[in-house]
């Protein structure tokens, strides 16, 4: 009886405690205090949503529609240098002026075509190279001793406690005529001459994959972590061979990682600007130079606002869409 | 100990001294780290067997079954299948297919490329890979849902799905690891008797892994009770159930009650176990392979004791009690009733009337009573 007793007990005490909270609560229930702690609760909600709204708000979306009204504007040797896009006349009316000529210029010179074009095929070709580089080592931290893949994604991710400027600019120091590797090979007596690898798009090719590595190997190890080791013993069960399993499950299965990964490679690397002025020769064109010059060498703000408008649209537009695709095609899967 | 008289037309590949055994585990030993997951194992399996492997969680089966896919590598002994020693033969040369517990379905193909995986594996022409993968959707009733993603698929459809993957090879020898695990109970006992049929079909080996000890006795030609590593018994489900050899393969296969006692009479034909637990000496009608004086232990299933209200006039194996509790399951009630030692006895009895007036109430005084020939004396 005395250890049935002490849950009566504990199930007495219990039920107190519970009618005196029903009391409480029954003395602040009132209509007003609901309606006013519902109020609360959705203000905090909203306000937990929309300041990310409102940050993207005030430095994306506005700075942008800046960009696009001086794209639109005309150039002009005063502070800003550029035109206003709207002005009064005789005080009632309201005149606006939009000079599309910058947009044509774009088109019509074939400066800033070959210069885009460019600038996509040096970040799709180092974006491939980030994968092939990237893959290896994102496979192999996914595969290493969980206590180690720690470790080794500190070590992918330590560069970036450098700064990115300082880190290029250490490229020269080895890529330079009298650099690292020419002193070295020299000193091997393995070559003669040294080599000319600064100002050269291998320089620049080699500063994009390095810089850009991380961004590829972080969604790509994300990806393959996840991996259901058991599909890779099923396939070995059913009589398939390690390598051929790797193109058969590994890589079809890491396809989103291997997308997500080439995303943050290629978008920025389009538009890269420190990578090809400091380490790229004055035949190398990119984009981000070209804007670079139209802003700070030829002052010329409406030129190259259009020179980013543009940009952005070419880059942007397709990749929304694809991302749009994708997401539905997800969508249609689950 | 009495052998079980089984017919002698049955499947039993195992008495029969001129059959070689399909799959030969040999001293098999693997131990992961300090860790020992299977210790020093033996056992053969037939050709046509289905053999059921059953153990609580931990216990190395799935370790010996991983082992036999080439999975895992032994630490020590050999496993020879089809007489050839596995030892360095990577599970893709292996005449094994597995289904795994998980299923393992490839989740970016549909159901008839998850099919057709393992046949596109060799040689063979597209048009027979195709025949090969249709005739298997079909024998396993997913004809329709051919262009599914495994995703698109309920949990009887993927098991499905694996269970015809895993067999399209035709492989010698087919591996289960808790193949029903996953799966409601009407669905279970449906794919049970579907498993037994596909086997009759494809003339397979099969060994199947499972904790569920129902599954292993619908299923099984032959059961192993693993226990730390080891084999603690092996046999037919009737000797498995009726013939326990250890407390704990009695325990472990269905619920049994236990008492402990002393041999005190110790004959050929009988033996008498004095029981303080039970409060009276357990009179048993076969022999028992102990000395007099031995520490044994009397194990009697639920349902071979009765229980009344009335003396049923029987001088031995009968002990008075009260109804501490009773279950109605249905089909059949379980009744837990207290003796005067204090130790609680399980009954069941099926429910032969319908809302029988009679039937035994909480607190009632009752006797519990056994047939001589029910308890299983174990040793240890």
């Amino acid at each position: 009886m005395s250890t049935r007793g002490a849950p009566a007990l504990t199930r007495g005490v219990s039920r107190i405690a519970n009618t005196a909270v029903k009391r409480i609560s029954g003395l602040r229930g009132s209509v007003v205090w609901a309606g006013l702690r519902r109020r609360f609760k959705g203000l905090g909600r909203t306000s937990v949503i929309g300041i990310p709204y409102i940050w993207l708000l005030a430095f994306f979306l506005i700075p942008f529609v800046i960009v696009l009204k001086i794209s639109l504007a005309e150039t002009q040797i005063a502070q800003p240098p550029y035109t206003s896009l709207w002005y009064w006349v005789e005080h009632k009316y309201l005149n606006i002026r939009m000079n599309l000529g910058n947009y044509q210029y774009l088109i019509q010179d074939s400066l800033y075509w070959s210069a885009y074009l460019n600038s996509v095929k040096i970040a799709a070709v180092s974006t491939l190279f980030c994968l092939l580089v990237g893959y290896p080592i994102a496979y192999g931290i996914a595969r290493a001793r969980p206590d180690r893949r720690i470790l080794l994604l500190m070590l992918v991710i330590l560069p970036f406690w450098t700064s990115f400027l300082i880190r290029v600019y250490a490229w020269i120091g080895i890529l330079k005529t009298n650099g690292l590797i020419n002193n070295l090979l020299m000193a091997l007596g393995i070559i003669d001459t040294p080599l000319v690898m600064m100002q050269t798009d291998f320089a620049v090719y080699l500063g994009i994959v390095y810089s850009y590595l991380p961004f590829m190997i972080l969604p790509l190890y994300a990806n393959l972590e996840k991996l259901d080791l058991t599909l890779l013993e099923a396939a070995a069960d059913l009589g398939c061979r390690p390598a051929k399993a790797f193109f058969r499950v590994t890589l079809p299965l890491s396809l989103p990682g291997i997308l997500a990964g080439s995303m943050l490679v290629f978008i920025p690397a389009v538009g890269e600007f420190v990578i090809p002025a400091l380490l790229g020769g004055p035949d190398t064109l990119m984009i981000g130079r070209v804007l670079w010059d139209e802003f700070f060498s030829n002052r010329d703000w409406p030129v190259a606002s259009a020179v980013a408008i543009a940009l952005l649209l070419l880059l942007v537009i397709p990749i929304v869409l694809f991302q749009y695709n994708q997401a539905r095609a997800a969508e249609a899967n689950s | 100990m009495a052998e079980p008289s089984q017919a002698p037309a049955e499947f039993q590949p195992w008495r029969d001294s001129d059959e070689t055994p399909y799959v030969r585990i040999d001293r098999v030993t693997k131990k992961f780290g300090d860790f020992v997951a299977v210790y020093e194992l033996d056992l053969d399996i037939y050709r046509k067997e289905l053999f059921c492997l059953l153990g609580a969680s931990g216990c190395g089966k799935s370790t010996l079954l991983r082992m036999l896919a080439g999975f895992e590598q032994p630490s020590g002994g050999r496993i020879l299948i089809d007489g050839v020693d596995m030892a360095d033969i990577p599970p893709y040369e292996r005449p094994v297919n597995m289904m795994f517990q998980s299923y393992a379905l490839f989740p970016h193909m549909n159901v008839e490329q998850n099919v057709a995986f393992g046949l596109k594996q060799g040689k063979l022409p597209a048009a027979v890979v195709r025949e090969r993968t249709t005739e298997m959707l079909e024998l396993v009733k997913l004809g329709q849902f051919a262009k599914r993603k495994p995703h698109q698929l309920s949990g009887g459809q993927r098991q499905r799905v694996a269970l015809a993957r895993s067999l399209v090879k035709k492989p010698k020898l087919l591996l289960l690891d808790e193949p029903l695990a996953a799966l409601d109970k009407k669905l279970r006992e449906h794919t049970q008797f579907e498993l037994m049929n596909i086997q009759e079909q494809v003339g397979v080996t099969f060994i199947v892994v499972t904790h569920d000890q129902q599954e292993a006795m619908t299923l099984a030609t032959r059961i192993g009770v693993m226990d730390e590593g080891e084999l603690i018994q092996v046999g037919t489900p009737t000797d498995i159930y009726e013939f326990p050899q250890t407390r704990f393969v009695a325990d472990f296969i269905g619920s049994v009650n236990i008492f402990a006692g002393k041999l005190i009479v110790d004959e050929p034909d009988h033996v008498v176990i004095h029981s303080p637990e039970a409060g009276t000496d357990i009179f048993v009608n076969h022999g028992v392979s102990a000395g007099p004086d031995a520490d044994v232990w009397a194990a009697i299933r639920p349902e071979k004791i009765h229980v009344t209200r009335d003396d049923p006039g029987q001088p031995q194996n009968c002990i008075t009690g009260i109804v501490d509790e009773v279950a109605y399951m249905g089909d059949f009630s379980v009744y837990l009733v207290k003796l005067e030692t204090g130790k609680i006895v399980r009954i069941t009895q099926p429910n032969l009337l319908r809302g029988n007036p009679e039937r035994i109430l909480w607190d009632e005084r009752v006797y519990v009573y056994w047939d001589a020939s029910s308890p299983v004396v174990v040793t240890k």
